[in-house]
């Protein structure tokens, strides 16, 4: 019996030129939803077939594809979508943020600043950032019709009234282009900034819930927030523990049973980098506080 | 009458020629007024560019309503490859079309003939593919907007030459709106619906 053999990148033309069609509409309406017709992929709702789908309808044979699970190369799901591509479209990989021309991602931005030759590629679990004040898609498509965000602000209303400050950490809405409310997908609101403004093109895919939506190159894009009450990012208060990186996103790592733990980077490549050039960090485990890091 | 042997071809590879194209028009449409290429070997019906042809082989299916100007369709080469290679249904009313292509772009049709998609659904909307005479030389356009870092510089001889001011409809309607590619041989610029004229040149 013959080996499966399957069409370049996996997904079949038809799907693919849906997938494109959605994708220059995302273009140009940024951080507006465009619904697609979804197709089951080789693995489950949960694991990035939004972003897989998204990335098997750019991706060509020159790519070098990067694929990131937050932050970090070595993972299950982000080993399991590049052998994926590897295999299904013989693609180059690689690990390297700055020499990648698409990166899929789960829940990170990269710390190295993206360039203009690159897409981004976001896995999104719920696209909807109102869902959870508006559960009917009848009126969230309303309200983003008219621009109606009045009740985002009262949600972010409701965290200073019960905790003193926004507590939302990640998936933190953002304006797009000044129009479109949009959920970045549950990446930590630290990385936020790195959205407005970029030089590279950043595609939204959304398996389970059949939506794909974008944001230019170029385009501004506002953490929502209050004059009173500004946006801030955090960070855990401590330098990385491999590479002394005192300013990129922190991963906790539990050492021991007895309460020790480590911050290292989440970006494996910028922490790997680091420390390639020479830095080093203490390797012990350091208090752990928060602060405002703006 | 055109023969299925006479009718020109298609991509010389469909998977690929698809999918380079597709990169073309795409990073097109995220740098506005950026001049792309497509290097896809494409055959070409009287009256039909290089570019555009790759475009409709890339994006256009049975799902998609085309609409074809006079120019398109003085012959019926035009809707008989798209039929042959791409199965797309040929419509008479622009105002249901996915795409429109318009050869001759001096005789283009009030844009409110097309479809600007609802408040709802901004994205069903109509994609002008409008072929035009340069995208090199002629009057300079400089644009602003979304994909744009700061101002962007086209010149091109685009036929009618209130196009711009045309689409300055977008600024009122946006969402909604009408996004525009403009070909010529096989070049390709996109106007997004966010694209707006800061000042034109002559």
């Amino acid at each position: 019996m013959n080996a499966p053999t399957y069409n370049f990148a996996y997904l079949d033309e038809q799907t693919k030129r849906m997938i494109r069609r959605a994708i220059l509409k995302a273009i140009a309406i940024p951080g507006y939803q465009v619904p697609f017709a979804s197709r089951e992929m080789p693995m489950p709702y949960g694991w990035g077939t939004g972003g897989v789908q998204v990335t098997a309808a750019i991706l060509g044979p020159d790519d070098v594809l990067k694929v990131i699970d937050q932050g970090s190369d070595d993972t299950t799901n982000a080993i399991s979508i590049r052998k994926f591509f590897g295999k299904t479209a013989g693609v180059a990989t690689t690990t390297s943020t700055t020499d990648a021309t698409v990166i899929q991602t789960r829940h990170r931005i990269p710390e190295a600043s993206l360039h203009a030759g690159q897409v981004l590629v976001y896995q999104v679990p719920i696209p909807e950032p109102l869902r959870f004040l508006e559960p009917r898609e009848t009126e969230t498509r309303r309200m983003h019709a008219l621009a109606e965000y009045g009740l985002m602000h009262v949600k972010l209303y409701e965290d200073i009234a019960r905790f003193g400050h926004i507590a939302t950490a990640y998936a933190y809405p953002v304006k797009v282009n000044a129009r479109y409310v949009m959920d970045p997908s549950p990446t930590p609101k630290f990385d936020n900034p790195k959205m407005d403004n970029c030089a590279a093109l950043q595609l939204f895919g959304a398996g389970r819930e059949k939506r794909i939506y974008a944001i230019p190159p170029y385009t501004t894009v506002v953490s929502l927030d209050f004059e009173d009450h500004p946006f801030t990012r955090y960070r855990f208060n401590a330098p990385c523990a491999l590479c002394g990186a005192d300013d990129s996103y922190l991963d906790e790592i539990v050492t021991d049973d007895k309460g020790g733990r480590m911050f290292v980077c989440s970006d494996t490549d910028f922490c790997e980098q680091r420390q390639a050039a020479g830095h080093h960090g203490t390797e012990s485990a350091a208090p752990h506080k928060e602060k405002a890091h703006v | 009458m055109t023969t299925i042997a006479e009718m020109p071809a298609g991509f010389a590879d469909k998977v690929l020629s698809a999918q380079s194209t597709f990169r073309s028009v795409m990073d097109a449409m995220a740098r506005p007024g950026s001049v792309q290429r497509v290097a896809a070997d494409v055959g070409t019906p009287a009256g039909m560019m290089r570019g555009a042809a790759a475009i409709a082989l890339t994006l256009f299916d049975h799902d998609t309503p085309i609409w074809l100007d006079g120019a398109m369709s003085t012959t019926p080469d035009v809707a008989r490859w798209l039929k042959f290679h791409a199965s797309a249904p040929v419509v008479a009313d622009p105002s249901i079309a996915s795409f429109a292509l318009i050869g001759d772009a001096a005789n283009l049709p009030a844009l409110e003939r097309f479809a600007f998609g609802s408040g709802e659904y901004p994205d069903r909307s109509t994609t002008l593919i409008l072929q035009v005479d340069s995208l090199t030389q002629g009057p300079a356009f400089e644009l602003k907007g979304p994909g744009i870092d700061g101002r962007a510089v086209l010149q091109a001889m685009i036929k009618p030459r209130d196009l711009f001011q045309r689409l300055s409809i977008n600024e009122g309607l946006f969402p909604r709106g009408i996004d525009v590619v403009l070909v010529h041989d096989d070049s390709i610029v996109a106007i997004p619906r966010t694209t707006r004229l800061i000042a034109s040149g002559v």
